[in-house]
């Protein structure tokens, strides 16, 4: 509450503590001299508390359990975990699926959503195009699945088969969701181009704000052609939305293809070939009832996104110094 | 060599984009396309094998068909449509605020902890949702809120994505700007209204669609947190018609997804405008 009450006087973060005659102990130094910035951010942090740190909280504490969601949860230790990595060779075979899915994905749908952004804003009719790119993040996964199983049917009134059959690249119908080879491509095909949704808007957003006597100030200095532009004068510009992007691209990608996997391999996939660490979790989870092993899973599957997500950021900083 | 078309002139280079870009986006929009189109299908080519994408006999049938199929609801189908544009508006504004006034401190301020913050706040948005989703209704239930708007709004207004956007597009905005607006004499909370948010007008729009269809289209809120019919939204409804009738509820169900599209399409051409407008009048940087 004293934070709300010091945000009426206006007080700036970075003047100096004011002096007064009562001497005050560390806590409302800290108040008077920041009280504003933690009034901006009290009303935020209020709703992140109790909806998600708490949450993330017990979940965490629950992958030390069993929990069947019928019984109280037991403690066990790390028991879910020494199953989960010394007994559990799907849960293995799954982490190898994502890694493979998201370092192959990730990176193409995070350029092609930036290049899409940047050519778009080179043209005169931008809405149209705008909403073009952005229609498949407007469906959702599952309705489309409908489109995609259809798509890649395994007879010969699949359109892609009946494609290839008809230009003689293939002579038999091709059985796209069940061969294990080709399973894992084809939802990395359905998930870049669900993608490009998000980063795309705001790398379009982003590029609204790079200032454009920039552009003049580098005609003068002699870049000429406009990729050269783009380089030396868009992406430097724009390194807060490029952050954002390769976070953001990080997380959907540990995360997004699930959905596709499951809508269109369905779970479990033939011969596990599809089979990522949230469909691993969704099966404890939902299907099994073991939320305590769920848990571990999802913890891993959070230390893995964030391991990558600083290691992305890292290559990123040093590339820019 | 320059193109003319109509009235416009064009390099050949801009010719080969606006091309090249065409069709990309003819390609990536054939989902809309489709979901058109199969709401205007009459029955027999609803269930046409192979599908025919594009609609040869087009019909408002279906529509009619959702129309008397909502009769069968317990509750008035406007009810639905009430509950869904209520909870994505309320999600939107309380979201999109929170979320800058957070936002102003961490990119702009420099406070004790500012850095855990933000760190913690990523971590969140790491954290894969489906297992937090326990834990959450039973801290929506300890609050009592469990089959109310306050239980499909409150849990969903803290997004560190949304957090994490505002911020780094505050993070450009020049410190000089700022520091020239306090010297006249404004306080933090006009620095914020005047200064920092006009100029970060791109990002909160595009928050504003990020946001708005993510409520829309979210069935596991309602799903978990409310009980009687009459709170729940679009989706849910939707839902209920398609698994309550068979085979005659597929024309329904086609006009149905048309139907849950439609708000987010116009949304985004009214907001998406807006963003791109906003440049051609305001040169950003100090």
């Amino acid at each position: 509450m004293a934070e709300v009450k010091s945000s009426g006087t206006g007080a700036e973060a970075t003047t100096q503590p004011r002096e007064s005659a009562v001497p005050k102990t560390g806590l409302q130094r800290l108040l008077a001299q920041y009280g504003v910035s933690y009034a901006f951010l009290l009303p935020y942090m209020i709703f992140f508390f109790a909806f998600l740190i708490i949450p993330v909280g017990v979940a965490i504490w629950l992958s030390f359990t069993y929990f069947n969601m019928l019984e109280p949860p037991r403690v066990i230790g790390w028991s879910n975990y020494r199953l989960l990595f010394l007994e559990d060779d799907i849960f293995v075979l799954s982490i190898r699926n994502t890694l493979f899915f998201a370092f192959i994905t990730g990176p193409v749908s995070l350029t092609a959503s930036f290049l899409l952004a940047w050519f778009i804003n080179q043209i005169r009719v931008r809405t149209i195009y705008a909403l073009a790119f952005y229609a498949p993040s407007l469906t959702s996964a599952i309705a489309m699945a409908v489109v995609w199983r259809i798509v890649f049917s395994g007879d010969r009134y699949g359109y892609m088969n009946y494609f290839l059959m008809r230009m003689g690249i293939i002579q038999e119908p091709f059985l796209w969701l069940i061969d294990q080879r080709t399973m894992l491509p084809v939802i990395m095909f359905v998930m870049l181009w669900m993608s490009m949704g998000n980063n795309f808007l705001v790398f379009l957003a982003g590029l609204q704000t790079v200032n454009t006597e920039l552009y003049e100030a580098g005609k003068v200095d002699g870049i000429a052609h406009p990729l050269q532009e783009m380089w030396y004068i868009t992406l430097p510009s724009m390194k807060p939305q490029v952050l954002f992007g390769v976070i953001n691209a990080v997380v959907l990608m540990f995360s997004a293809g699930f959905e596709i996997s499951l809508s269109l391999a369905g779970l479990p996939s033939p011969l596990y070939a599809a089979h990522m660490i949230l469909s691993h979790l969704y099966d404890y989870a939902f299907i099994r009832f073991e939320m305590g092993y769920a848990a571990a899973i999802a913890v891993i599957l959070f230390i893995i996104t964030f391991g990558v997500g600083q290691g992305a950021l890292r290559l990123l900083a040093t590339k820019d110094e | 060599m320059i193109i003319r078309v109509g009235r416009f002139k064009m390099t050949s280079g801009e010719f080969t984009t606006i091309a090249a870009l065409t069709i990309l986006a003819a390609f990536m929009s054939l989902p809309l396309i489709f979901v058109v189109s199969h709401a205007l299908k009459p029955i027999d080519e609803l269930f046409l094998f192979p599908p025919r994408f594009i609609v040869r006999n087009p019909t408002l049938r279906n529509f009619q068909d959702l129309l008397i199929a909502t009769y069968s609801l317990n509750v008035p189908f406007i009810r639905y449509i009430f509950n869904s544009v209520f909870v994505a508006f309320c999600t939107v504004v309380g979201g999109v605020l929170l979320a800058s006034l957070a936002a102003y401190p961490l990119a702009k301020h420099n406070f004790p902890g500012r850095h855990t913050m933000f760190i913690v706040v990523i971590a969140a948005l790491m954290f894969t949702p489906q297992v937090t989703a326990i834990p959450r209704y039973l801290v929506v239930y300890q609050l009592g809120i469990i089959d109310t708007y306050f239980a499909l709004v409150l849990p969903n207004l803290a997004i560190p994505y949304a957090l994490f956007l505002m911020k780094q597009f505050m993070e450009q905005i020049p410190a000089a700007l700022i520091e020239s607006a306090k010297i006249d004499g404004a306080t933090e909370w006009t620095v914020f209204w005047r200064v920092v948010m006009p100029l970060v007008t791109p990002a909160w729009a595009t928050l504003v669609i990020i946001i708005f269809v993510g409520t829309w289209n979210d069935i596991w809120a309602p799903l978990v947190f409310t009980r009687t019919e009459s709170m729940r939204t679009l989706p849910i409804a939707l839902q209920t018609l398609i698994s309550q009738g068979s085979v005659a509820r597929q024309g329904a169900y086609a006009a149905a997804t048309f139907i849950m599209i439609t708000p987010p399409v116009v949304l985004f051409t009214l907001v998406q405008r807006r963003v791109i407008a906003t440049m051609a009048h305001s040169g950003i940087k100090a």
